[in-house]
């Protein structure tokens, strides 16, 4: 009845190696990281460098390497919630149906005048009367959806109330372009990291219009809202005048924006673009001809193309490159620019030129960001932290082991035996899934020490109770798993199910501590029942003892 | 000789002091309820809203002159406290500064945070700012939200499988002994003034799953007692379950308490309010196990009719390791 059959006390051995394999690296956690490293680096296609070498040979391939990811309260880094501000997308997409519903109406032969409207709405007055001619011409130029969720409907709605015509996104619209909206400004804020070079970001959709960035090593979570909340439109204008008047009136077909070199002047713009960053295909930092930074940049064909028409054109005019709305410089065309590339020269520095080059590659977001949420832990912080987390878990340990050995003796030895497996395969565990370590979360392990001997404690007082009314040792042992199994069961389901709902519902450092409680659980009672029987299992086979004291 | 925390064989009549320890309970219930509404948490940013640095420098730390530099810059309610810990060396003087969010920003203002940093560096020009965080007040408010259904959700949960698993009576005796846990630490966090985050919550629902836990193991007892002592009167049987779960309760309540003690001194001061909510929690939890889930169980009585087939306890007792 003590028995286990082969392939189970193989079965526990082989995960408890393994656990044991996975868990290895995490002891020797900056070699294993620098090799990790060294390997990304090659797969890269960095060329093979004697430190690259080093790096890699820090750790032994045949062995696994994944480690532990380090929180940002451990490591030390910038947090960052952003909430993409969906709402300018809907006004961008409105006023590009402005130009179509105007010459339709007018097509038709009806007077129109645009009026002010909510963000996701046009709002035209129509003149000599609104009919039901007017509203089925607007209708006309409705376009259906081409979504998974919004099949068969068309993307605007057109009512008519009075005078007044109203064209507003219809709901699949606003959500195929909150979609879009969403995936593009995480895509762009991907690259931008990416692009400046940190490690092991995490970019991540939260809800319907948040994201989350939690980039380790940064310096401020002010350095990476600069990184990644500039929008960096780029845009290039004809230049229609100059003026030191900041509150003039200027058409509704052009625009006032202010130089970013000199103060108090401003320029007046045609609103249409020539060209826009979207045309970029390539942008990097470099010199002028007097050695001040400046920015380069090449247009695609179709750019390039534009650029180069509008330029032998408009020889001897001014042309402004706008940046976010101000004037970065406005030189005067010297001669037509054909091969779709040019150099941008403003007042800015050597740093400033790279950032610019960086956002420019990158492209720009579709919409504006606000931050909800920002969190700079600083690294020797974080450092501070694991070192207190490591002496107490230690000291944690030790004192639990000595408990457990005055109490229960041999089995206590058996349980601590146990425990150690149980924190090994803990760690295994996470370095396996990817898991990541917060200092909750290294609370959460402390406190796994401590309430993982607490299945053990169970059956080793249950088999003290079965001794009693004398069985023999072997079926007490037997008999005390058994019965306290329903009682190891129930108690650690419970504690469980908290664990997934804190899992659910928690975020960042709160999220990394559930995932230790919950894995604890898991090993802890894999060890209690497993690994603890398999130990007394053994020694019991060997011993035959006529008498055990438990 | 082993080493044991209760003799082998006990016999205490815990249930005798039922009437007084459930009256206790009651009346620390009612005074963390009366704590709670009167004085109130000390909510922190993740809750509130604002901003809070932490400022570490070479020098002593100088609250008055700290609050000084800052007043000029009108940002409201700002609390400043010096944080002591056994941890820091002589040069690490560490202070924790608690910006309110400022009126009508719905996100963070970097320029506030700037200013602060200008101030203090004026101030005492070896300080540096390990930590500094910010919430907006859209996400503290959502996050309140998400904490309260997180709780909620917990003891849904837990009720429905205890249910599941026992009968009805336990698990509103369960049901009662967390909301009990989960009440007095409230209470002990708003009469300290403790700090109130988002890692409390954590806190709470680890508290949630510890208590129940331990009221498990005693009930997974009182089931199995419950068939084997059919005649015994209920009182009589949770005295006997309570003795036999005796041992088992305090070493596990000790191995815990002991590893959290270690974290609570040589943790840090970071997690300390976090590790001190688990220690409150662990010292309760045990508690109520004993004295207000089987007091409720025993005032709603459990139907043990002999004849209704019983798979109490035996559930899981086939699984062979």
């Amino acid at each position: 009845m003590l028995q286990i059959p082969l392939w189970k006390q193989l079965t526990i051995l082989l995960v408890c190696v393994l656990g044991l394999a996975l868990a290895l690296p995490n002891a020797f956690y900056s070699r294993a990281e620098r090799h990790n490293d060294a390997v990304t680096a090659l797969e890269r296609g960095a060329l093979s460098t004697p430190e690259l070498e080093a790096d890699l040979a820090a750790w032994p391939d045949f062995l696994p390497s994944s480690v532990v990811n380090l929180g940002l309260d451990l490591r030390g880094g910038a947090h960052l919630l952003a909430e993409v501000q969906l709402g300018d997308v809907y006004a961008s997409r409105i006023d590009g149906y402005w130009p179509e519903v105007r010459d339709a109406l007018r097509d038709a032969g009806y007077q129109v005048r645009r009026q002010d409207g909510r963000d996701d709405q046009l709002v035209v007055l129509v003149r000599p009367q609104l009919d039901d001619g007017a509203l089925a011409a607007v209708r006309a130029l409705a376009q259906p959806i081409v979504s998974l969720s919004g099949v068969g409907q068309n993307d605007i709605e057109v009512t008519g109330e009075g005078d007044i015509l109203t064209v507003t996104l219809s709901e699949a619209e606003r959500a195929a372009t909150d979609q879009r909206t969403m995936d593009q400004s995480l895509e762009i804020i991907r690259r931008r990291v990416d692009e400046a070079g940190t490690r092991e970001p995490t970019i991540q959709r939260q809800g319907s219009d948040r994201i989350l960035i939690q980039v380790p090593g940064i310096g401020s979570a002010q350095e990476l809202k600069e990184l990644i909340g500039t929008t960096a439109k780029l845009t290039f204008h004809a230049v229609d005048g100059q003026t030191f008047d900041g509150t003039q009136r200027v058409d509704s077909d052009q625009l006032l924006y202010p130089s970013m070199d000199e103060d108090g002047l401003f320029y007046i713009l045609e609103r249409t673009p020539v060209v826009t960053g979207d045309d970029l295909v390539d942008s990097q930092p470099a010199f002028d001809q007097n050695g001040r930074p400046a920015v380069t940049f090449r247009f695609n064909p179709a750019g390039a193309r534009l650029f180069g028409i509008y330029t032998s054109e408009n020889i001897g005019a001014l042309f402004a490159i706008v940046l976010d709305g101000e004037v970065v410089t406005a030189p005067r065309i010297q001669s037509a620019i054909t091969g779709g590339s040019g150099q941008i020269t403003g007042n800015f520095n050597i740093e400033e030129a790279n950032q610019l080059s960086i956002l420019l590659r990158a492209g720009a977001l579709p919409a504006e960001m606000v931050f909800l949420e920002e969190r700079t832990v600083g690294p020797e912080l974080g450092q501070d932290s694991i070192d207190a987390g490591k002496i107490a878990s230690l000291v944690a340990m030790a004192a639990v082991v000595v408990f457990m050995i005055l109490s229960y003796g041999l089995f206590g030895t058996f349980a601590t035996i146990a425990l150690g497996i149980n924190v090994a395969l803990l760690f295994g565990v996470l370095s396996l899934i990817g898991g990541t370590l917060t200092l909750p979360g290294i609370a959460g392990i402390v406190l796994t020490i401590g309430m993982a001997v607490d299945a053990n404690v169970l059956v080793f007082e249950r088999i003290r109770e079965e001794l009693r009314t004398a069985k023999g040792p072997a079926r007490a042992i037997s008999l005390g798993y058994e019965r306290a199994l329903s009682a190891i069961v129930d108690a650690n389901i419970t504690t469980f199910i908290v664990a997934v709902i804190l899992f659910t519902l928690g975020s960042g450092p709160v999220r990394g501590f559930a995932v230790t409680l919950g894995i604890g659980i898991l090993t802890s009672v894999f060890t209690a029942i497993f690994v603890t029987r398999l130990l007394i299992v053994f020694w019991f086979e060997r011993r035959r003892p006529k008498k055990i004291e438990v | 000789m082993r080493m044991r925390l209760v003799p082998d064989q006990t016999n205490w009549d815990f249930m005798r002091w039922r009437h007084y320890t459930f009256g206790a309970s009651v009346v620390a219930v009612i005074a963390s309820l009366i704590i709670w509404l009167s004085v109130g948490l000390n909510f922190g940013i993740d809750f509130l809203g604002g901003t809070t640095i932490r400022t570490e420098s070479t020098q002593s730390v100088d609250v008055g002159a700290y609050r000084d530099a800052l007043t000029p810059l009108g940002l409201g309610d700002v609390s400043i406290t010096e944080v002591f810990d056994p941890t820091f060396g002589p040069d690490e003087n560490v202070a924790q500064i608690r910006i309110q969010a400022q009126d009508g920003a719905e996100s963070v203002t970097p320029e506030t945070i700037t200013a602060v940093e200008a101030a203090l560096q004026v101030l005492d020009p070896s300080i540096t700012f390990p930590s500094i965080e910010s919430v907006g007040p859209k996400v503290s408010g959502e996050l309140i939200t998400t904490a309260l259904l997180a709780v909620s959700a917990s003891l849904i949960a837990i009720l429905f499988y205890i249910w599941l698993r026992f009968e009805w009576q336990f698990s509103v005796g369960a049901i009662a002994a967390l909301i009990h846990d989960v009440i007095l630490t409230i209470g002990i966090f708003s009469l300290l003034q403790i700090r109130f985050e988002l890692a409390t919550i954590a806190a709470l629902l680890t508290i949630i799953g510890y208590s129940i836990n331990d009221t498990v193991v005693i009930f997974d007892r009182l089931r199995e007692n419950l068939i084997k002592f059919k005649k015994t009167p209920l009182i009589d049987v949770m005295n006997i379950s309570v003795n036999e779960t005796l041992s088992r309760t305090l070493m596990t309540s000790g191995t815990t308490l002991i590893a959290l003690i270690a974290l609570l001194v040589l943790g840090g001061d970071v997690i300390r309010g976090f590790v001190f909510a688990i220690l409150w929690g662990v010292i309760v939890g045990t508690y109520s196990s004993v004295y207000v889930a089987k007091n409720i169980v025993l005032m709603l009585g459990v139907d043990r009719d002999p004849k209704k087939p019983s798979d109490a306890g035996t559930q899981f007792a086939d699984i062979d390791a």
